[in-house]
């Protein structure tokens, strides 16, 4: 790990307004998370994970506060030029693998490189390269409706690594998958954390996820209660 | 990299019309059939306007009574026809001037399409006025004078029951035979004739005519014939050259197509633009986690502004093309009949070309260009965050 900090969260406030209420979900937050960490958050419904989540990729903005990853202030940035920065640094996984069902592996996987200036040979190196990685490079053919669960998250990974981002942000990534292929799954962040160095941060309910990572944070009423260190397996 | 994004975004759009089959469906055949109806009235109104349009002639003067308008309102006297036959510039034959006096006179026809009756116009014309047009005679013979015989205009027979050659007709209280049919193109194919005195005798006009048809020697010959009226005083009458005349009527009667055509399609195209509105945002909100997810990935906001509004185009332009193959298949080429300046059936082929076609497609893009631009902004203004969450 380097001394300077991959993303950094510092006095963010945000708030949303409900029914004629404000309701505070950060005040005055601070985080801090290494470059090559693998963090997961976790705490009850209604704790910020969320809202933490939107705010780190760059979907959502904070009322006051920096932040700042890889030493870009997101937090200013206009909208045209957020979107270029999350195709450049962010690996998104969601819950639910959000393929497009009617583009087959390869397509999906392409889509963030269409946002590149790689030519489309070189594309699809990179996309068997991705397919490669989480073990689907016989399936590139394949549409999602013709895939497992599992298999889809795995084509929804290679989708968050091609490009080589800095770090992937993912959302529930098990939430939708039995016990043994989420396994599968966490092993396979694991193995990117450990073996490509990526930044991983990972937002569950899933106590058993959350032992993959390498910290586990507890998110409660917008604060962060205790830090745990896990030794990665 | 922006053009990759958009063909992307559209290539994803399109791809997922099959998940919105029918309703897509539906938007289409309604553009379809708006885009029909347009093109049938402009059909009709640039048919007939051909028609008339293509009547006459410009070395012909038709004269007629001043303020008349029409030949049917017109009555000019014996004595008037014979001082016209002494007007400078008019074309001469075996020394006597190519003018004809012709009476113009309505009967009833039954319309083949609808089995109604309908106005027919009979013309009653001497030699010079059928020199003057030089019909071809198709079928049968040419009336002879004096025994109550007809020819008929080819689209006249078309269009109407009882006028095949052979065949009897009853007007007022006299017994008429089609001995033949003929053919001149334009306006007098819609016409019934017969010699003039024969229709005088039994409409009983005495020797008066309603309209003059006179040869000139050139179009320019029709001013000297102007002035020459101009200065006598019984001639107190309006010349004017027979194809202005048809001419005129022509933008009279195809204006009115317009006028209702216009209209109608306006206020059918409000109607599809409200379908194609409808299914373009319920499109973007089936939708939506797939433009939310590629806007997180990184796509651009314009991207999906894009892709959405190039699914309406393409909804439209399907509908467009749809609703002008119908157009061209069950319209091009149809005849009908109206009323034309005369009160009298016109009978016309509605005609459409490829300037209409291309207006009936504009007209469905636009539909669609505004059908597709609101969802379109809605598509672009997604909430990127709707890409976590439920399924």
């Amino acid at each position: 790990m380097t001394a300077k900090p991959l993303i950094n969260l510092h006095a963010v406030s945000k708030s949303y307004e409900k029914a004629g209420h404000v309701i505070t979900i950060f005040d005055q937050l601070d985080l801090s998370i290494a470059r090559g960490d693998f963090v997961a958050i976790m705490g009850p419904s209604g704790s910020g994970k969320t809202t933490l989540l939107n705010l780190l990729g760059g979907v959502d903005r904070p009322d006051r506060g920096a932040i700042t990853i890889d030493e870009t202030r997101i937090d200013q940035l206009g909208e045209s030029a957020l979107s270029r920065w999350r195709g450049a640094h962010i690996g998104f996984i969601f819950q639910f693998y959000n393929l497009m069902p009617m583009l087959n592996a390869a397509r999906n996987v392409e889509l963030p490189l269409l946002l590149t200036h790689l030519k489309g040979r070189a594309r699809r190196d990179h996309v068997m390269t991705a397919l490669k990685i989480v073990g689907l490079e016989d399936r590139a053919k394949h549409s999602p409706r013709e895939m497992s669960g599992g298999q889809q998250q795995r084509v929804a990974i290679a989708r968050a690594i091609v490009s080589d981002p800095a770090f992937l942000l993912c959302d529930e990534p098990t939430g939708d998958l039995d016990r043994e292929t989420a396994d599968e799954i966490l092993s396979m962040l694991q193995m990117l954390n450990r073996d490509f160095g990526k930044t991983i941060i990972m937002v569950t309910h899933d106590p058993e996820a959350a032992r993959y990572a390498r910290r586990i944070l507890h998110l409660d009423k917008g604060r962060f209660i205790e830090a745990e260190a896990m030794v990665a397996s | 990299m922006m053009l990759k994004q958009i063909f992307m975004m559209i290539w994803i759009g399109l791809l997922s019309l099959p998940q919105r089959l029918w309703l897509s469906l539906a938007t289409v055949i309604t553009i379809a059939v708006v885009v029909a109806v347009l093109l049938a009235f402009l059909s009709m109104s640039q048919g007939f306007r051909q028609t008339l349009g293509s009547s006459g002639s410009e070395d012909v003067a038709i004269i007629l009574r001043g303020g008349s308008g029409a030949e049917l309102n017109s009555v000019l006297s014996r004595e008037q026809l014979a001082l016209i036959e002494t007007a400078p510039g008019l074309l001469k034959r075996d020394g006597a001037s190519l003018v004809s006096g012709e009476l113009y006179v309505v009967v009833d026809g039954i319309k083949k399409s609808s089995g109604t009756k309908a106005n027919l116009p009979l013309r009653g014309l001497g030699p010079l006025g059928v020199a003057i047009r030089a019909p071809a005679i198709t079928a049968g013979r040419m009336f002879i004078p004096g025994r109550n015989e007809l020819i008929v205009g080819e689209a006249l027979l078309r269009e109407f029951n009882g006028f095949e050659p052979g065949s009897m007709l009853r007007f007022g209280a006299t017994q008429w035979t089609v001995v033949g049919v003929f053919s001149t193109g334009g306006v007098f194919d819609s016409e019934i004739w017969s010699d003039l005195g024969g229709v005088q005798n039994q409409f009983n006009r005495g020797s008066s005519v309603q309209s003059v048809r006179a040869k000139l020697i050139n179009p320019q010959a029709i001013e000297s014939l102007r002035s020459f009226a101009d200065q006598d005083p019984r001639l107190t009458v309006d010349i004017i050259s027979e194809r202005r005349y048809y001419a005129e009527q022509s933008e009279r009667t195809s204006d009115l197509i317009l006028v209702l055509g216009w209209p109608l399609s306006i206020a059918m195209s409000l109607g599809a633009l409200a379908g194609a509105l409808n299914t373009i945002y319920l499109s973007v909100s089936a939708r939506s986690r797939d433009i939310a997810t590629v806007r997180a990935i990184g796509f651009s906001g314009f991207s999906a502004f894009c892709g959405t509004l190039a699914e309406s185009l393409f909804l439209s332009a399907v509908g467009g093309l749809l609703g002008a193959l119908v157009a061209l298949v069950f319209f091009d080429g149809l005849s009908a009949s109206t009323l034309g300046g005369n009160f009298t059936q016109v009978v016309f082929n509605f005609s459409l070309s490829s300037d209409l076609f291309i207006q009936g497609l504009w007209l469905a893009l636009l539909i669609g260009l505004i059908g597709g631009f609101f969802p379109a902004i809605r598509a672009a203004r997604l909430p990127v965050a709707q890409a976590f969450g439920s399924r």
